[in-house]
């Protein structure tokens, strides 16, 4: 029985970690999708989300007395989240704005020139937006300020879950269910799918490509905020490299799903989670990086298209 | 035995798809061989089942009796098959002269350690490649043009060009794919004598996948004609021309096969 | 003996003569351009080396810097045990033949050490196109530089003294005539031109009989050689060495002289070198002139902005690099007349 709880207490630490992964990894997927592009400079969009966040409650701090309450009730509830949701919305809003201004700047010209040329540009956008957040913010790491009250959740007995986790995977699944609406049953999803299918069909079908391009980048940049503002709750401590390891992480599980396949992005990044928990509690924390390389490594050599996704053979 | 290329009962299959089934096909020795069919028939997957690029899911690809089944394309050429491409694919980068001499890497005896070593015999190849290289290019008119980039040809001249480089391998079998793609009727004409010199001065066989019937007919001494991956005739050009079986498929594709030259 | 092996004695010499005459001249009186002038030749070979993958073959590795450092982990540490055995053969520290040819084996085993890296992280990766040859070499430069870390007896994340033989100028610049002879030896033959057909099309490359694959590793393990060696010489010049020293940035580094120089062209990327070296600490001076607000200067002290705006520019505006438009392929250091040579 205590092998089932401490699997299950494991598998609830894996899915939040994995769902942070997930948000991100969504980025990463979709813009490779309609783009065949890795954006080197995601992960920073989750540390800005972080930062965004950082700089935006002082703001409302007054008014939703972020800090104030100890423990969640009946009847705060429905405010803290409000209050903490208004924070996210906000720094998704912002980030969706960055995130479309980079591609509008740095990547839109670069469309028709070899890939390698967009990559290292990409390079060069991460490397910015680290190192002036660096500048202008100091490199030293700050107190992402407390949006929700944090503790262990009552009535599960001795399953250590805490509110910030449950918060995370409660966010990370609306979203994703968000996401599948607007995918799934909205024109601009249905023209996302088909970019991914056939950029020439597309334009000559009417669709404006930059359009949808850009809602795909925003798209993807407020998930990443999300995750930025979600993993800030859980582990208050921000610095402008906090994208580094995660946007690796998250570009990986991307991979393992199958790039530019949507649920792939979410399945990769439960399972990245699920692992790198595995590996801290079977006793090894020092490889808990590792692993997402060494997944990679396999991943590439024997299943390059992932779990779900499909190989793309070049025309000779 | 005069026989150079046999595909023995090749079939690919993709998955579900059966993109092709069955085909024979046999070139012997300085023919020059068409292989023709309307548009999703599968002459692409043969071409590329003959250079490697896919492997037959059944029978086999025989070179001279070799099977040459699920070797790289690389050792493909080795073995003496060389191809063009229908979307010209020359090395943007390297002048004319350096997109023939690449070609030579194939039977190169002196590799990276000669180079850094600079020994007279590996200086005395490097002349002789260069002397070869400069032959070529003299043969098909492209010699004045050495040092251009080949971005900046004229479209025929690259074409010219990329069979030149193919040539570069000393190949037994000369595969040419759709060469007459976007061509003006005076440069189909002059690529029509062209096929039929390289065929006979390098002494080699040439199989012609190509759109155009005007070319086909014009210089094959045999055609193999696909239809939905399956063989559906095989001959001489005047029966080609008649056979019902062809016409039919074609039909809704072109007007009158044979009679003027496609749309394309 | 052919005009390129004459030029490689040609050079070797002189940085022999160079280093005989000025090294303790130069190191005493101008201890500062010294220090420079090393680090620019340690440079010149990391971005040479590099460039024969990235620029010449087209293969965009972003983990220089993780051959680099096994490198300079291994020549320190090969020192460290092995230079008491050589000093007390040959004689002392303050021997000079001893401690050059402690340091000399020493770079050649931390040369082969990180070639044969090369071909252990070269041969599964290259299938791999573009992006993701990108993300796995980035991976595997991050799996050393953590192996590092967690390794105790280099010293982990204390960080690794290296005593013994010093980095001079014969060493540094010596290496720097081998590695351009090397990289333009390769290039510029027939079998050099496979390189460049790998980088042009592959496909096309193949269809004409070049093993693609076998073009690909060798230009990888040669690179990754080179590296090592600088990763060597940058051991013993510092004394002392951290696997921060060898990340990412350090990778991103050693590509931006590439893309800067121009990818395939020797010339450019030597220059590129020289040039990025010389800015930081140019622009660390000119930050406290008065033609600068304070208000900037930290923006010009800081160096990884200024390569991240330098970089998107550059994509932008110029990416062929400052010489890059002038291919490789325009220049043929072969002649007919030269059999009799």
């Amino acid at each position: 029985m205590d092998r089932l709880l401490e699997a299950v207490q494991q598998l609830i630490n894996g899915v939040s970690l994995g769902s942070i992964y997930a948000l991100i990894a969504l980025g990463y997927t979709m813009v490779y999708g309609v783009l065949r592009f890795i954006n080197f400079a995601h992960g920073d969009i989750y540390m800005l989300g972080a930062y965004s966040g950082y700089l935006l409650a002082p703001l409302f701090a007054h008014f939703f007395k972020f800090g104030e309450f100890d423990t969640f009730t009946a009847q705060n509830a429905l405010f803290i989240l409000s209050g903490a949701g208004l924070i996210m919305v906000l720094s998704m809003a912002i980030c969706a704005v960055i995130g479309v201004l980079i591609e509008r700047i740095a990547y839109r010209p670069l469309r028709e020139r070899p890939r390698l040329n967009v990559l290292i540009t990409a390079i060069g956008v991460s490397l910015f937006l680290q190192n002036m957040t660096q500048y202008r913010l100091g490199a030293d790491p700050k107190a992402f300020p407390q949006l929700i009250p944090v503790h262990v959740v009552e009535g599960l007995g001795t399953l250590t879950v805490l509110t910030s986790q449950l918060a995370i995977i409660l966010a990370t699944v609306i979203l994703l269910i968000i996401l599948r609406l607007v995918v799934m049953r909205t024109k601009i999803g249905l023209a996302m799918r088909a970019l991914s299918l056939n950029p020439t069909a597309c334009s000559i079908m009417g669709v404006n490509n930059d359009v949808v391009i850009s809602f795909t980048f925003a798209l993807g940049s407020a998930l990443a905020a999300a995750a930025g503002i979600l993993v800030s709750m859980d582990s208050p401590s921000i610095n402008p490299l906090m994208g580094n390891l995660p946007g690796i992480k998250a570009f990986v599980a991307a991979v393992l799903g199958g790039i530019g396949n949507i649920p792939g992005a979410a399945l990769g990044g439960l399972i990245i989670g699920i692992l790198e928990t595995l590996v801290i509690a079977i006793g090894f924390p020092q490889w808990r990086d590792g692993i997402a390389f060494a997944v990679l490594i396999v991943i590439l050599l024997f299943k390059p298209a992932g779990i779900l996704g499909r190989v793309e053979r070049e025309k000779v | 035995m005069d026989s150079l290329l046999k595909l023995d009962n090749c079939t690919i299959r993709f998955g579900g798809l059966t993109a092709v089934a069955n085909f024979s096909m046999e070139i012997r020795k300085r023919e020059l061989v068409g292989l023709i069919g309307p548009n999703g028939a599968g002459k692409t997957t043969v071409f590329n089942m003959v250079t490697g690029v896919y492997r037959p899911t059944e029978g086999d690809v025989l070179l001279a009796g070799e099977r040459l089944n699920g070797l790289k394309p690389y050792a493909i050429t080795g073995k003496g098959i060389a191809r063009t491409f229908q979307n010209i694919r020359l090395f943007s980068s390297l002048t004319v002269f350096d997109n023939v001499r690449a070609a030579f890497n194939l039977h190169l005896r002196h590799g990276p350690s000669h180079a850094l070593i600079r020994g007279k015999a590996f200086l005395k190849e490097e002349s002789d490649i260069e002397n070869r290289t400069m032959e070529l290019l003299k043969i098909f008119n492209l010699d004045r043009l050495r040092e251009a980039m080949c971005k900046s040809l004229p479209y025929g001249d690259q074409r010219r060009l990329e069979i030149v480089r193919a040539l570069a391998t000393q190949p037994k079998l000369l595969l040419l794919d759709e060469p007459a793609a976007g061509m003006t009727p005076t440069e189909k004409s002059n690529l029509m004598r062209l096929i039929e010199f390289v065929q006979e001065t390098f002494d080699i066989s040439v199989l012609l996948v190509e759109h155009d019937m005007r070319v086909v007919m014009g210089i094959c001494k045999r055609i193999y004609v696909l239809d939905h991956g399956v063989r559906i005739a095989e001959g001489p050009p005047e029966e080609i021309r008649r056979d019902p079986k062809v016409i039919e498929a074609y039909l809704g594709e072109e007007p009158g096969v044979g009679e003027g030259e496609s749309e394309r | 003996m052919s005009r390129g092996p004459l030029s490689l004695m040609v050079g070797l010499v002189v940085c022999l003569g160079v280093s005989l005459f000025g090294e303790n001249f130069i190191a005493s009186n101008f201890a500062y351009y010294y220090d420079i002038l090393i680090t620019i030749g340690i440079n010149i070979i990391l971005a040479t080396s590099l460039n024969l993958v990235n620029g010449y073959t087209g293969q965009f590795s972003l983990g220089h810097a993780g051959f680099m450092a096994i490198g300079a982990y291994a020549s320190g540490s090969w020192s460290n045990h092995l230079d008491p055995v050589i000093f007390g053969v040959l004689g002392g520290p303050t021997n000079p033949l001893a401690t050059n040819v402690g340091l000399f084996i020493s770079m050649f085993f931390a040369g082969v050490l990180a070639a044969i890296a090369g071909f252990a992280v070269g041969v599964p990766s290259l299938r791999l196109k573009g992006d993701y040859l990108a993300i796995v070499t980035l991976g595997f430069g991050e799996i050393i530089r953590v192996a590092i870390l967690n390794t105790d007896f280099l010293g982990a994340s204390r960080g690794l003294s290296v005593i013994g033989s010093y980095t001079n100028l014969f060493w540094t610049f010596g290496s720097v005539v081998l590695c351009i002879y090397v990289v333009l030896g390769l290039v510029h033959s027939t079998y050099g031109r496979g390189f460049l057909t790998v980088r042009d099309d592959e496909v096309a490359a193949e269809a004409m009989g070049i093993n693609t694959t076998k073009y690909k590793v060798l230009a990888f393990v040669v690179a990754s050689f080179f590296a090592g060696v600088a990763g060597a010489l940058y051991a013993h010049f510092k004394a002392f060495i951290t696997p921060e020293g060898f990340n990412f940035f350090r990778s991103v580094d050693i590509v931006v002289i590439v893309i800067l120089g121009g990818m395939g062209s020797t010339v450019g990327v030597t220059v590129a070198a020289v040039l990025l070296t010389i800015l930081p600490e140019g622009l660390r001076a000119l930050a406290h002139t008065q033609f600068v607000p304070p208000a900037y200067q930290g923006l010009l002290e800081n160096r990884l902005i200024l390569y991240s705006l330098l970089l998107i520019t550059l994509m932008l505006t110029r990416p062929q690099g400052l010489f890059g438009d002038r291919t490789a392929s325009k220049k043929r250091f072969v002649r007919s007349r030269e059999t009799d040579g």
